[in-house]
């Protein structure tokens, strides 16, 4: 008995879905705009993420270490920083190899390189060169490095200076805006989704008041709340099938046109080829989000009727 | 046996639809309800479907109360009722056959019964010919008659008519009237409002008269007063 009634209310749904063309096109139609909307805040999601990365990446503190300091006891709180949570990444840089680096640098400045040659020795120190896993970790990254334990040899200090005192105002600043542009992010992808849900719902909402007579009427002849709504709900998931179907091809060519565009922006993130690489994923979130935003829809929408 | 106890039924715009009835139908009784226009029939049989719910006063089909069911005792009970509505109340998006067939499917017969009963009841009421439309492509008294075929279908305990011939030539007429009189020899309760003064004297049934949402006559011997 519940297969024939599955069997039943599922083939009403299609047949009312296929009937009522019109209706279903202008449905389907709002819905696509509300997936789009979702697929292009995950999108936005991503490029945020990728942003504030890079940005992130862009931070990083300089260690400098006096000539005299011993290479073993640099890799010695190379190990300890590496060992702390706050430290993703620590490079060293031995004093020849900033010495090759700063002469790089300076290349086309021949007063520098002869007054460089003129000293004879090498006057530069070793680097650690330090990156924090979220930027508002640097202070207690530094913090550390002035505690006694872990820079002293002996006794005496081997660190010639950090950095991020010089830059700390700089640094705090960018962790500042990448932390809010991260909030704001998540508020109006919140708002946006909830938005383009209500517009969503709304239009199921009105398909269901152009149908509330013959709601009635089932009602009146003895068809059960499940026999009724069920139909409803089926038209609401394929609705939302469609519609996330459609917005997944869509997304095809429109995402390879702003990857064209976007790359010169953000900075070595394409739309296109995330969206190839994530597309399992997002096929996902379009989908399920249209079949719930369509049942689930269908459901309320139908209740206020069904008191006949 | 159906019970009338003292209702009233108070529109929402305080027009006063009706006013302490109470009446008693015997089980396999064939009862009509006459009276002038908005003397209270429609409304009257509406609180019996449970279509709407009395200001005072209580209803009772086989001693339940029927606005005290439950929500699945009220879309078993109303299996149990079939009901010709005077506005026919089709399915608009629906073929004949679909019509017809919904009521089946919701009273959970099989597709086999389904398939048999509904070109069978279509035939009864001479509409075979129109299975596959839909009702905005048929006219009045076509409609009337898949509302009549409908009520029918599920064979019913109690059939309520509102008015089932109020478009239907006298052909057609006199072809519904046996119709209601075969199903009410077979032990079905029927219920008929209507005007038509001709099927009362045809019928030789109870009358129940109503003026003003109040019982006027309650006459056993079946003649149109008025
Ligand atoms: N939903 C409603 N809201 C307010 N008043 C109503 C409503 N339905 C019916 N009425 C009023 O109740 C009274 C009885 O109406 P009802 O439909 O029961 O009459 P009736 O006897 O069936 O008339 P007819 O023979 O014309 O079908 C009328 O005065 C009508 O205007
Ligand atoms: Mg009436």
């Amino acid at each position: 008995m519940f297969a024939t009634k599955l069997k039943r209310i599922i083939r009403t749904g299609f047949f009312n879905f296929w009937r009522d063309g019109t209706v279903s096109f202008a449905s389907v139609l709002v819905m696509l705009v509300t997936l789009l909307t979702i697929a292009f805040i995950s999108f936005g999601g991503a490029i945020l993420d990728t942003v504030l990365g890079e940005l992130s990446s862009k931070i990083d503190i300089n260690v400098t270490f006096v000539t005299a300091a011993k290479e073993e006891d640099i890799l010695s709180i190379k190990h300890t920083l590496e060992s702390l949570s706050e430290v993703s990444l620590v490079t060293y840089i031995s004093r020849d190899e900033a010495l090759q680096a700063f002469k790089e640098r300076h290349a086309n400045d021949p007063s520098i390189i002869s007054a460089l040659e003129e000293l004879g020795d090498n006057p530069l120190g070793a680097v650690l060169n330090i990156k924090a896993r979220d930027p508002s970790q640097y202070a207690s990254v530094a913090q550390f490095l002035q505690s006694d334990n872990a820079l002293s040899s002996g006794g005496v200090t081997i660190i010639d200076r950090v950095n991020y005192f010089q830059n700390k105002a700089a640094i705090d600043k960018l962790a500042h805006i990448i932390s809010s542009a991260d909030k704001l992010g998540f508020a109006l992808t919140l708002f946006m989704v909830i938005i383009s849900m209500l517009i969503a719902f709304n239009t199921i909402r009105l398909t269901i008041y152009i149908a509330r007579d013959e709601i009635s009427v089932m009602r009146l002849v003895g068809a059960s709340t499940n026999y009724i709504q069920g139909p409803f709900v089926i038209v609401g998931i394929i609705y939302g099938l469609v519609a996330g179907l459609l917005t997944l091809l869509l997304l095809l060519p429109i995402t390879y046109w702003l990857g064209n565009t976007t790359r010169s922006f953000f900075i070595g993130f394409n739309i296109y080829s995330y969206y190839l690489h994530n597309i399992l994923e997002i096929s996902l979130i379009v989908l399920i989000s249209g079949i719930l935003i369509g049942s689930i829809s269908s459901i309320l929408a139908i209740r206020k009727y069904l008191k006949v | 046996m159906i019970v009338f106890d003292r209702v009233s039924k108070v529109y929402p715009d305080n027009s006063r639809a009706i006013d302490e009835v109470t009446v008693s139908i015997e089980p396999n009784e064939f009862v009509s309800l006459v009276g002038p226009s908005g003397a209270g029939k429609t409304t009257l049989l509406k609180l019996f479907l449970a279509e709407e719910t009395p200001t005072e006063g209580a209803i009772y089909y086989d001693s339940n109360n029927i606005h005290d069911l439950s929500r699945r005792e009220i879309d078993a009970f109303r299996r149990k009722i079939g009901m010709i509505f005077q506005d026919f109340r089709l399915l608009p998006n629906k073929t004949v056959y679909e019509n017809i067939a919904f009521t089946m499917e919701a009273a959970g017969r099989t597709d086999e019964e389904i398939e048999t009963d509904v070109p069978h009841v279509l035939e009864l009421v001479d509409l075979s010919h129109k299975i596959w439309n839909f009702p905005r492509e048929l006219s009045g008294g076509e409609k009337q008659r898949v509302a009549i075929a409908r009520a029918l279908v599920n064979e019913p305990d109690v059939l309520i008519a509102d008015e089932p011939t109020g478009n239907l030539d006298p052909a057609n007429t006199y072809d519904i009237v046996q119709i209601l009189k075969r199903i009410n020899d077979l032990g079905t309760t029927v219920i008929l409002a209507t005007h038509n003064k001709g099927i009362i004297d045809l019928l030789e049934k109870r009358v129940i008269a109503m003026e003003g949402g109040k019982i006027v006559r309650d006459d056993k011997s079946g003649k149109y007063f008025s």
